[in-house]
């Protein structure tokens, strides 16, 4: 076992934690990525969805600006990795996230913070169904 | 043109993006260590988790205490659906495709900054799966959605 504390995981999350405050502070709006960039496709000029596009664009940006300062202390980007797994990966993430009305950050981050049950229920959901794939890509070989 | 709540857009979006990097979630090999129950479970990312729920578990109510946001007339919220079979489905399949990979959708996007040559595939097969689920099983109703 790697070990337990880790303090860029620790300051990583409270920026992202701070960044959806702000977010609904400011603008009113839940940082969910799923839902934003779904929206994206519903190719309106909406006030919404401009400043949507524009928070996607300031994250794409200012992660890979940031992966670029970190050097040594980032990995190196993955390869060789399946591409009918990322894929289908990919596909489900789509389809799940678009199911359940949110991801990662809209239900975890965002909406446990809102006490909200239906996020608790979804993130339960999605953490147990990720550590069994992972258990079953460990068992079958396909991770090592 | 509200200037600037496209402002804090950009700020949040930023911040957004460098704590994803700092944190290591846009490493998938550390989020499927993370995932990993066996021996070689990674424990670190339990501190994004941790740090940014605890963040907006305190500063959430106190937003919403507010009658409006500072930038905009009203807040956006989700409704207090109850929760169905479409939360539980949905959320499980999306656990499947993040253990699969390692990507869940934030880090999905930033990885086009990062290792493009994931990012040009697991992102279209992404945005695939927002149409098919949102054309063959309809939007949510107004009033339940999580997100708007």
């Amino acid at each position: 076992m790697s070990a337990f504390f880790d303090a860029y995981a620790l300051v990583g999350g409270l920026l992202i934690g701070l960044s959806a405050t702000l977010l609904l502070l400011l603008n009113g709006r839940i940082a969910g990525i799923s839902g934003i960039c779904a929206n994206l496709l519903s190719l309106s000029y909406s006030g919404k969805n401009i400043r949507g596009a524009l928070f996607l664009l300031a994250m794409i940006l200012a992660g890979g600006i940031t992966y670029q300062l970190m050097g040594d202390a980032v990995a190196m980007p993955r390869e060789g990795f399946p591409v009918w797994l990322l894929a289908l990966s990919g596909f489900l993430v789509g389809v799940g996230t678009r199911l359940a009305n949110g991801c990662t950050s809209g239900h975890g981050v965002c909406g446990l913070g809102r006490r909200s049950w239906r996020s608790l229920m979804a993130t339960l959901c999605f953490m147990t169904t990720g550590i069994l794939t992972v258990l079953i890509l460990r068992i079958s070989g396909v991770l090592v | 043109m509200n200037l600037k709540a496209i402002f804090a857009s950009l700020f949040c979006g930023a911040l957004f993006g460098t704590g994803l990097v700092v944190s290591g979630m846009t490493d998938p090999l550390k989020v499927q260590g993370f995932l990993d129950i066996t021996a070689n479970w990674q424990p670190a990312l339990m501190w994004v988790m941790g740090g940014a729920v605890v963040v907006t578990a305190i500063c959430f109510p106190l937003v919403l205490k507010r009658q409006q946001p500072v930038l905009t007339y009203r807040f956006h919220l989700p409704g207090m659906a109850p929760v169905d079979r479409r939360l539980l489905i949905g959320s499980g399949l999306f656990g499947i495709g993040w253990g699969l990979s390692g990507y869940c959708p934030g880090p999905a996007l930033v990885t086009a900054a990062i290792n493009a040559s994931e990012a040009m595939i697991f992102i279209p097969a992404m945005l695939a799966g927002f149409w098919v689920a949102g054309s063959f099983c309809g939007e949510c109703q107004p009033g339940t959605a999580d997100q708007e």
